[in-house]
């Protein structure tokens, strides 16, 4: 069903020194300890990680709880946070269809696409040939995955030992650790432009609409820097 | 309260499956070598460099506490240890942590 050699291969991939393990589990012992302080038991705190797997999700959603908001507005405030897995989805699995695998297993393995197995995948698919990079990609997903399933648990048992400049530490390693590997990406002109007119863009739009300002900003950085790479391509 | 928990995780978690969900469906009607597959790649970047931008000039949360300044420095000086030491990622990564830490203790 999977194959376990490529299915290993990705798994111990999170082991390298640059992985994104440590970035990845510190971010979860931040939501860990938060959860936590809004009132969530341990089993909630496990089970969001579990379903969810996806930091700004579940930040949105503790932000709306503590505000008492609706159900529908969570769902709503949640889809516009998470919408950038939508344009990550599309740009990463046709790289890994392939005719002889079973179709559940991205419809399964798409659970994992999250900002660090997705950058890790992106850089190391050409490695793997295309029929097993399914399973390469649900090694990957399972390890980080279950570092952020693992962090979430330090983080709800570790709460109170945390203080406040520790909780301030730990959320600027997220933020430094996505844009260096980011950087690290930009290889092409595509890529390269994307990142910075998306990183220029996304916080002007801020001041536009602050709930849409990702999906505005990213939107036209990306159709910006696709059509000057196509120029220049040619 | 409990059960409004469950609930909310519920919610979430099917508002972010959903667009994983549909990204295969899409996907399984894109090649990899066709223009729009590179136009949704531009796309991924770049959204993702708007939500990190951000998450770093309006942040939420534990990190709105700190002056803008003070976080324009550290992403500036770890950028540039990621350089220095060949693109490294844990070297910044620490380095962000202890020096916010430690700068917000004395803030």
């Amino acid at each position: 069903m999977i194959n376990s050699k490529y299915f290993f291969k990705g798994f111990n991939s999170i082991k390298k020194m640059d992985s994104p393990a440590i970035a990845l589990g510190c971010c979860f012992v931040a939501i860990g300890a938060l959860l936590k302080n809004i009132g969530f038991n341990i089993q909630e705190s496990i089970f969001s990680t579990l379903l969810i797997y996806a930091l700004p999700g579940s930040l949105v959603m503790a932000e709306s709880l503590l505000v008492g908001a609706s159900l529908l507005n969570i769902f709503l405030a949640v889809w516009l946070v998470n919408a950038r897995l939508y344009p990550m989805t599309v740009s990463l699995m046709p790289l890994l269809m392939h005719k002889s695998q079973p179709r559940w297993k991205y419809y399964l393995s798409c659970h994992f696409i999250a900002v660090s197995a997705w950058l890790i995948m992106k850089s190391r698919y050409q490695s793997v040939e295309k029929k097993h990079r399914i399973d390469f990609w649900i090694g990957i997903g399972t390890a980080t995955w279950s570092v952020a399933i693992l962090g979430t648990l330090i983080g709800f048992l570790s709460a109170d030992f945390l203080n406040k400049d520790m909780m301030i530490g730990l959320a600027i390693v997220n933020p430094v650790y996505f844009m260096c590997m980011m950087v690290g990406a930009m290889k092409t002109i595509q890529v390269s432009l994307s990142v910075i007119l998306g990183a220029i863009l996304g916080p002007l739009f801020f001041f536009i609409s602050p709930e849409w300002s990702i999906l505005y900003g990213g939107f036209s950085a990306g159709t910006i820097a696709f059509f000057i790479g196509e120029l220049n391509v040619k | 309260m409990s059960n409004s928990i469950i609930l909310a995780i519920l919610v979430t978690s099917l508002a972010t499956y959903m667009s994983r969900f549909l990204g295969v469906v899409s996907s399984e009607k894109i090649k990899e070598t066709s223009k729009l597959f590179r136009w949704f790649n531009c796309l991924a970047y770049s959204t993702l460099a708007a939500l990190i931008a951000r998450i770093i000039i309006f942040p939420a949360g534990a990190l709105s506490e700190i002056d803008y300044l003070i976080r324009f420095i550290i992403v500036i000086i770890s950028l540039l240890i990621f350089y220095v030491f060949k693109r490294n990622l844990v070297y910044p990564t620490f380095f962000s942590a202890i020096i916010l830490a430690i700068l917000s203790s004395y803030y």
